[in-house]
């Protein structure tokens, strides 16, 4: 396993990132005393460091390793999950950003306990936080473990294990404070990334728009296949004769995209950092400015490979120790291309085996930082809502008790994403986050904003919302091509039962009626008369969470 | 821990914890309520009557409900066009870019904007819920 270790560069840098964020960490944990300190950072982040810290923990492995494969193979479709990672941020800005830290302390189920019945409501959105997160960290360890084997040439099940244990460190020793500022340094790193691996594809089509359109319209994989038009939709999704649903993929996947971030617990508990709502609005508009500059990139980096990179070289699948082979794009174990390797080959490529370093550890470090985000806001949620609020109504029964369990809660949702993560390796991970926003967008979305905006909505309407996406998108999900597929390729053999990858226009839909047919089945005068005080709450933010002094 | 504007004089007998229970618990009877609760220091009712309470939830309603009809039409748009008519969307319209990059990278622009509105929207909120809390302090 470790017989193929050397120091490298890439290492090297790596291990510049783990001691920077350790250091960090250490002085986190000596002002993580407190729940609001260790959940929300004493709510004490300021607008701009939020906003680079939302976008660190929004840009994942899915953003820079998945979707850059995605196009690099499959082309337009790929840069569709660009546009839609983007454009949920109003869904975000507008309806839900300014409300939830109004009338929350910690967690998204905070606002719906606010009026509803509080022990059912948080049991299940709990469970529907940590379903989302577990989803959206398979995919972060699947892509670390494809980067630790190029980078340091050790196995994947060490690497996942590896960054698991890490991850444990910022969480458990150092909290949201130290999550936050490895969020906004790899934010800082992976635009830096970003822009010089651009600049680079860019400079080798000649520093020209032009130049680069042309050869993308063309892109021949450096002569290794017949050229393709790789800005023409269609090579995912889109209908064919084999498929005549593919168009309604695009739509469903659409869908799940736009409504999904505004209900991903790990982006709305950064929202409880800040101070107040205007805070949270600010660093919102900072995160669409960062974010949309680094997707735009992700036409050059993403397109740009390619037209520079060679389409699989090996049929032996990807060595697993530097130096790579100098341009392949990387197999995967059943030599199915999944494309997570492009952007760091495609760095060695361009910048030889200092920027290949630089790439990698950049890479690393948005994993890490994302895994930690995860990690948060899914241990907050077991803690805050199901341990202290479910089991024990709302009472620590000892002073810190509640931040305790959020640690224990750390190790084993690391533990559980860890062993899921070695048994999905093969899956590209822009893929597994498409389907953890369908189940936010089917599962929370929905008694969200019906919770902000509905009088009428009550306990029994908001646990049917919750339970029918929650089960309707994983359901979806079991029985689409993805996971059953008739020749074997998939987890279960047979014939699929929904001709759709993505659940989210079938799932979303669900979740509203589910929501409004529970609302309107009972009456719940309690959670009516609680309507005016939430309203004011979250419309004017009186009597709001405040910063803790330090 | 010793906020000084808190209301309640009670003496804590246990731990510190700013664990506060959130969500309905049932009223209390009067004798079981500590000096906090006692006080509510807002009256939640009458604030959300106040007209000015109204004119500020419909100003935000005006802005917001017709920017994301409108973000979400045109983004939604997307998908439909190149799903059901990805030969028209095929059509080169700028050199060898197609329609089909240029709506989609029209939709960064589009994410943008609304930003910028409704930021601008929103500093004349934050106005008009001044006014309106300064006339309702805490009692």
């Amino acid at each position: 396993m470790l017989a193929a270790f050397t120091f490298t560069p890439a290492l090297g840098m790596f291990l510049a990132f783990v001691a920077l964020t350790l250091v960090i960490t250490y002085f986190s944990a000596r002002k993580a005393t407190g729940s609001a300190a260790y959940f929300a950072a004493g709510r004490s982040i300021k607008g701009w460091q939020n906003g680079l810290a939302v976008a660190g923990d929004y840009m994942s492995a899915a953003s820079f390793l998945g979707i850059s494969g995605i196009i690099a193979l499959k082309g337009y479709d790929g840069f569709m999950y660009s546009v839609g990672f983007l454009v949920a941020y109003l869904t975000v800005l507008f309806l839900v950003a300014e409300p939830l830290r109004n009338a929350g302390k910690y967690t998204m189920a905070d606002l719906l306990a606010y009026r509803l019945s509080p022990r059912p409501v948080r049991a299940l959105a709990s469970l529907s936080t940590l379903t989302v997160s577990t989803f959206y960290m398979i995919a972060q360890m699947v892509g670390a473990g494809g980067i630790i084997k190029i980078l340091i040439g050790v196995d994947f099940v060490p690497a996942v294990i590896g960054v698991g244990v890490l991850m444990l460190v910022y969480v458990v020793f150092g909290g949201m404070l130290a999550t936050t500022w490895v969020q906004i340094i790899k934010a800082i790193l992976l635009m830096a990334g970003a822009f010089a691996l651009s600049w680079m594809v860019l400079g080798r089509h000649g520093y020209s728009l032009t130049q680069f359109f042309n050869a993308v319209s063309a892109a021949d994989y450096a002569g290794t296949r017949a050229p393709v038009n790789l800005l023409d939709p269609g090579m995912a999704y889109g209908a064919t004769a084999a498929n005549p649903w593919g168009a309604w993929d695009f739509v469903s996947l659409s869908l799940g995209l736009v409504l999904g971030t505004a209900g991903l617990p790990h982006i709305l508990v950064r929202f409880y950092t800040v101070p107040d709502a205007k805070t949270a609005r600010v660093s919102v508009v900072w995160a669409t400015a960062i974010i949309g500059v680094f997707y735009i990139l992700t036409t050059f980096f993403g397109f740009g490979a390619a037209t520079l990179l060679k389409y699989p070289l090996t049929a032996a699948g990807l060595p697993i120790s530097v130096p790579l082979p100098p341009d392949a794009i990387p197999l995967d174990a059943k030599n199915i291309p999944d494309g997570n390797m492009v952007a760091p080959i495609l760095a060695h490529v361009l910048g030889g085996d200092w920027f290949f370093a630089f790439i990698s550890a950049v890479a690393f470090a948005t994993i890490l930082a994302v895994v930690a985000g995860l990690t948060m806001s899914a241990s907050t949620s077991f803690a805050h809502d199901f341990y202290t609020n479910v089991i024990h109504h709302g009472k620590e029964h000892r002073p810190g008790e509640e931040v305790r369990v959020a640690r224990i809660t750390a190790f084993v949702v690391g533990a559980m994403s860890i062993f899921l993560a070695i048994q999905l390796r093969t899956l590209n991970v822009a893929f597994l986050v498409g389907l953890a926003f369908a189940v936010a967008a089917s599962a929370n979305l929905p008694v969200i904003l019906l919770s902000i905006f509905w009088r009428r909505f009550n306990t029994t309407g908001a646990c049917a919302g919750l339970a029918v996406g929650l089960i309707s998108s994983i359901v979806l999900i079991v029985i689409s091509p993805s996971v059953m597929d008739p020749a074997g390729k998939a987890l279960i053999t047979g014939d699929p039962l929904f001709p759709l990858r993505n659940p989210g226009i079938v799932s979303i839909p669900l979740g509203f009626i589910a929501a409004v047919l529970g609302t309107l089945f009972t009456r719940e005068p309690e959670a009516e008369a609680k309507y005016d005080e939430l309203a004011v709450r979250a419309e004017t933010g009186l009597g709001a969470e405040k910063a803790t002094a330090h | 821990m010793s906020a000084p504007d808190n209301p309640d004089l009670t003496p804590l007998s246990g731990g510190p914890t700013d664990v506060a229970p959130l969500g309905r618990t049932g009223p209390k009877p009067a004798h079981e309520r500590t000096a906090g609760e006692d006080g509510d220091p807002y009256d939640w009712a009458a604030i959300a009557r106040d007209p000015a309470f109204a004119e500020l939830k419909a100003a935000k309603r005006r802005f917001i409900i017709p920017a994301t009809i409108f973000f979400f039409v045109y983004y939604m748009t997307l998908p439909v066009l190149v799903g059901f008519f990805p030969e028209m969307m095929k059509t080169p319209a700028l050199g060898k870019v197609n329609w089909a990059y240029l709506y989609a990278l029209s939709q960064f622009l589009m994410t943008w904007v609304l930003c910028a509105l409704y930021v601008r929207a929103a500093r004349r909120w934050d106005v008009m819920n001044a006014t309106l809390l300064s006339r309702f302090p805490p009692r």
